[in-house]
Parts: structure tokens; C-alpha cells; sequence
């Protein structure tokens, strides 16, 4: 890639110019500048209007919420991404290609429909509706419901991570370690784990981006009562909502929380890449795009 | 790869624990959503899943969507051109920001690009004075649109163009093709299933994205309401058939853009090995 084309596979100068100007004109435009504006319109009014929009105890909520909900769904879905990928890439049986579809599937699900599917299920109209009013348990419209819609829609991460790496790394080393008679845990912690690690961390950090960042799905579940069941990207809309210079710049305050978890992500995820690559560089010389 | 792997630990374990955790978390409610169809009954489910003003959510939904996955064919593959072909500076800033609109969470996206494009926002009224309004307008969320599903098209055009062989355009460059030329008649018919692979991604994400469109759309029924937006709408008016008719045909729609992508891949992998056999 980094060798010198010949001449004659060189782009001409003023094409490469127009392009390379045009790229960055473009990304400075439509992704810099609202990368920025979250910041700019946070701090606005004023280092102490910041701090005192993040210290409201509405926004406090919002953040425990957001905190409390990817808590759960984010180890609920590693572990379940850890146990598919073993079955998927390590066993034969029948409906392997359904099953890895099946898994896909949230990816393919509006964010809205991911709500209401919930609501669908447990909501007053709902399936199970009837049965959990008459045993006083609340889940639409309530931290349970948040926590079921946002599993939902982070569902795939991290197995979709793990499967395509553990189908290449193949089983040997497993099997030897079996064969010398280690136990399954053993093998597990000292053999899998450490071959998947940077795969299984990069599921996880982009599992927890979209646990805590969710809107669509959660909005629809969660019935936006202020300091019980708005998240933060909730409690961002409904301060955005009032149309006081005040409660937007409250807005933005919260947003920028947000955008400094998708910076910190996005980090993350160059470094792991940037591992990744490394690790198999020996094994696939031309790595692995996600 | 090898046929038996039975000798390996936990096949009934993961097996037992993957199969109940889809079915408690995706399957259950899906299943929800399927019989609140059938329910409905045909007429019914006709009757809302065509009313005028959903009717009107799916013109919106899908026509702003499809202008969006057109504006990121060419800027999605301009992108991964540079990125894949020069070295300048910045470049890696500008590689790592393309994945900005995956990590941003919607609500984020949504309230800062109203905020700049209303028509008192810092680019709204450079705009605004041109006579062009675009938040609360098609524009708008064609915008917001362009910006969440632009990573689909770069990401999938980007890695094939740094795969390319140099073979080829050193072929076409000494049978005499101009640098243009080769880049027309030889890299792009080869980029062709990334790039519409990669529309496909974003048309299918665009469709049912939510949380960027509702602050820049202004949600006017029959002008600029999303389809999205009306099933929160009908479900606030406890109207769960309209809601449901309005779900499955956007469920329909990306599984549509989604098998289309897969047939396309299927067919590509077999002209390849036809190629490869001729």
C-alpha cells in the first residue's frame, strides 16, 4: 500500500489536489464543525452554567440511569456474545447459518420498532399485559423496559466481533490444551480468553457506545419521566425541547457528556485496531477491516 | 476446517444458554410483534398500513433516505478514495472522524445539526438569506439522513479499494488508457458491488433512523414526518394497529434492502469464480 506507484498509476496533481480538498472541506464541514458545536453550544453561557446544568438532579438521574442501564445490558450481552461464538465456531450442527442470522437480526430492526416490540409484549394492550398488571409489575414504562429495549438493540456487538476472529484462530490450541487434560474453566481463562481479548474488548466498547447512547428504542419504552426513566439522551431531548436558551444550553451540557463517550470510543477503538492488526499481522497480512 | 469439534467442552452449555437468551431477548418480542399482526386481520392491516398520512411517512422516509445514500455514493466514495490512495495531512484525523456518526449517539447528532441549520443557526442563516430553509424541511432531514448512515458507504468501498491489485491499472495504463479512464472503465466497475452494498447499508439504516431526524424534521403530518416518527405518534394515541402496520412495513423494507445485498454479494463471489475459471 505504502510502496511507490509508477507514474503512470499516479493521479495527476490537480486531481489529487481537488479531491484531497474536497475530503477534508467535507469532513471539516459536516463532521468536525457539529463534533465542535456540541462543546461550543454546551459552554456558551459559561463555565459555572456547565457545571450547574450537570449538577441538576434531573441530569444526575439521567446519568445513574444511563450508568445503571449499560451496567446490565453490556455484561448480559458479552456473555452471551462469549457463549455464542464458542458454539458457533467450534461445533457442527444443524441451523448454524439460521442461527448466526437470527443473531444479526436487531441490526435490521428500526430503533422505534425495537421499542414497540416491547411494548407490544408487556405493555397495558400487550401480550403479557394483563397478567403483569394483575402481579403489580411494572416493565413498560419503567427501568426494566429501558433495560429489555437497550439489550435488544446492542444485542449482536460483541458475538459479532468475536465469531469471525475465532472461526480464522481455529481450535488447536484448545484441543491441545483439553488433550493435556486441562480442565474446560482452565482452558477457557488461559487459552480462549487471551486469544480474544483486544476482539472481545472492541465488541464491548462498541456494545456499551450504543447501551448508553440509545434513543429511538428507549424513547418509546420509557415514558419519559423526568428523574426516574429518562436516560441521558432522553433527558438531552426533553431540556432541548423547552425552547429556553437555558434548557438547551442544559441540553447541550448533557450532550457533551455524550460526545466525549463517543470521542473516548472512538480512541479505543483506533488503539484496539491498531492492536488487532499488530497481533495478526504474522497470520493475515492484509488485516481486518470492522 | 475440520468436521469433528465434539471433543471440545460446553457444546450443550453455550448451546443451552445461547438459544434461550435469543429467544428471551429478540425472539419473545418479535414473536409480539407477529401476533399482533395476524390479529389485525388483512383488512385492517391494509387499511392502516396505507392510510394517507402513513402514505405520506413512507414518501418522506424513503425518498429523503434515497437521496441520502445518493449524496454519500459520491461523497461515501470520494472519501474512501483519498482515504485509500493519498497520504496528507490530517489524514488520520479525517479516517478516525468518518466513524464520528456510529458513535455519536442520535439525540447528539440530531439536536446539534437543528441547532446549526435552523434558520438562525450560524449555517441556517447563511442559507436563510439565500432563500433556502432547511431545517423543518425535506432538506433537513435529508441532512441529518446523510450525516448518520454516511460511515456505511466509506466503510464498505474503503477496505476493497485498498485490497485492489495494482496489476489491473498497470494493464490498463500500458494498453495506453489515461489515468481517468482507467479509473472509470477499470476501478470503478470493480468498486460497483462495495458501493452498492454499501448504499444498501445506509438506505436500510436511513429508513428506520429516529433520534437524528426528529429534532431537524419538525414533524409536520403529510409534510415532514417520518415514518418512525408516526408509530411513536400512533402508539401515544394508544392506536397499537397503526403502529404495528406501520413497523412491519419498515421491517419489510430493510429486510428487502438487506436481502438485496446479500443476493448482490452472492452473485459477485459468482463472477468472480466464473472469472476465475475462464
Amino acid at each position: 500500500m505504502t510502496t511507490v506507484r509508477p507514474r503512470a498509476l499516479r493521479d495527476p496533481p490537480w486531481m489529487r489536489r481537488t479531491l484531497v480538498a474536497a475530503a477534508l472541506l467535507f469532513a471539516a464541514l459536516f463532521l468536525l464543525l457539529p463534533l465542535a458545536a456540541v462543546f461550543g453550544y454546551a459552554l456558551r453561557d459559561g463555565y459555572a452554567v456547565y457545571v450547574q446544568s450537570l449538577s441538576d438532579p434531573d441530569a444526575r438521574a439521567a446519568i445513574r440511569l444511563t450508568l445503571l442501564v449499560a451496567a446490565i445490558a453490556v455484561p448480559a450481552n458479552t456473555l452471551f456474545g462469549l457463549a455464542a461464538a464458542w458454539l458457533i465456531t467450534r461445533f457442527a450442527f444443524r441451523g448454524k447459518g439460521l442461527l448466526v442470522t437470527l443473531i444479526d437480526l436487531p441490526f435490521a430492526v428500526s430503533p422505534v420498532v425495537s421499542g414497540l416490540v416491547f411494548v407490544l409484549l408487556f405493555g397495558a394492550q400487550g401480550l403479557l399485559g394483563p397478567w403483569l398488571a394483575a402481579h403489580d409489575v411494572g416493565i413498560i414504562f419503567a427501568v426494566p423496559g429501558i433495560v429489555l429495549a437497550t439489550t435488544f438493540v446492542t444485542f449482536p456487538y460483541v458475538a459479532r466481533e468475536l465469531i469471525p476472529l475465532m472461526q480464522d484462530q481455529g481450535s488447536e490450541e484448545e484441543q491441545a490444551a483439553i488433550t493435556l487434560g486441562a480442565s474446560a474453566a482452565r482452558m477457557f481463562w488461559h487459552v480462549t480468553l487471551p486469544k480474544v481479548r483486544w476482539a472481545l474488548l472492541y465488541g464491548v466498547i462498541l456494545c456499551n457506545a450504543r447501551a448508553m447512547g440509545e434513543f429511538g428504542a428507549v424513547s418509546v419504552v420509557s415514558g419519559h419521566i423526568r428523574g426516574l426513566t429518562a436516560t441521558m439522551p432522553l433527558q438531552v431531548e426533553m431540556l432541548y425541547n423547552e425552547f429556553s436558551r437555558y434548557s438547551q444550553t442544559g441540553a447541550f451540557a448533557v450532550a457533551s457528556l455524550l460526545a466525549l463517550l463517543a470521542l473516548a470510543t472512538l480512541a479505543i477503538k483506533r488503539l484496539l485496531e491498531w492492536r488487532m492488526r499488530r497481533e495478526h499481522a504474522a497470520l493475515r497480512p492484509l488485516g481486518e477491516t470492522a | 476446517m475440520l468436521a469433528r469439534r465434539r471433543s471440545l467442552p460446553g457444546f450443550g452449555l453455550t448451546l443451552g444458554l445461547t438459544l434461550a437468551y435469543l429467544a428471551a431477548i429478540v425472539l419473545l418480542p418479535l414473536a409480539a410483534l407477529a401476533w399482533k399482526t395476524a390479529g389485525l386481520g388483512w383488512t385492517e392491516f391494509v387499511a392502516a398500513a396505507t392510510a394517507p398520512r402513513a402514505l405520506a411517512a413512507y414518501r418522506v422516509s424513503f425518498g429523503c433516505a434515497a437521496v441520502a445514500g445518493a449524496v454519500n455514493l459520491v461523497m461515501g466514495t470520494l472519501l474512501a478514495w483519498v482515504l485509500a490512495r493519498y497520504r496528507f495531512p490530517g489524514r488520520r484525523l479525517v479516517d478516525a472522524l468518518i466513524d464520528l456518526p456510529f458513535a455519536l449517539p442520535t439525540a447528539v447528532a440530531g439536536i446539534v445539526l437543528t441547532s446549526l441549520y435552523a434558520d438562525t443557526g450560524p449555517l441556517g442563516r447563511l442559507f436563510a438569506a439565500a432563500g433556502i430553509r432547511i431545517a423543518y424541511t425535506p432538506l433537513g432531514i435529508t441532512l441529518a439522513l446523510t450525516f448518520v448512515s454516511l460511515p456505511f458507504l466509506v466503510r464498505s468501498v474503503q477496505p476493497v479499494l485498498e485490497a485492489l491489485e495494482p496489476e489491473l491499472e498497470e494493464a490498463a495504463a500500458t494498453l495506453g488508457a489515461g489515468r481517468l479512464t482507467t479509473m472509470l472503465r477499470v476501478i470503478l466497475p470493480m468498486l460497483a458491488p462495495a458501493i452498492l452494498a454499501g448504499f444498501a447499508l445506509a438506505f436500510a439504516r436511513a429508513v428506520g433512523e429516529y433520534g437524528s431526524v426528529v429534532f431537524i424534521s419538525g414533524n409536520l403530518p403529510l409534510k415532514t414526518e417520518i415514518a418512525p416518527f408516526l408509530i411513536v405518534a400512533r402508539l401515544e394515541e394508544y392506536d397499537y394497529a397503526g403502529a404495528t402496520a406501520i413497523a412491519v412495513v419498515l421491517l419489510l423494507a430493510s429486510f428487502a434492502a438487506l436481502l438485496a445485498i446479500n443476493l448482490l454479494q452472492l452473485w459477485l463471489v459468482r463472477r468472480r469464480s466464473a472469472e476465475g475459471t475462464a
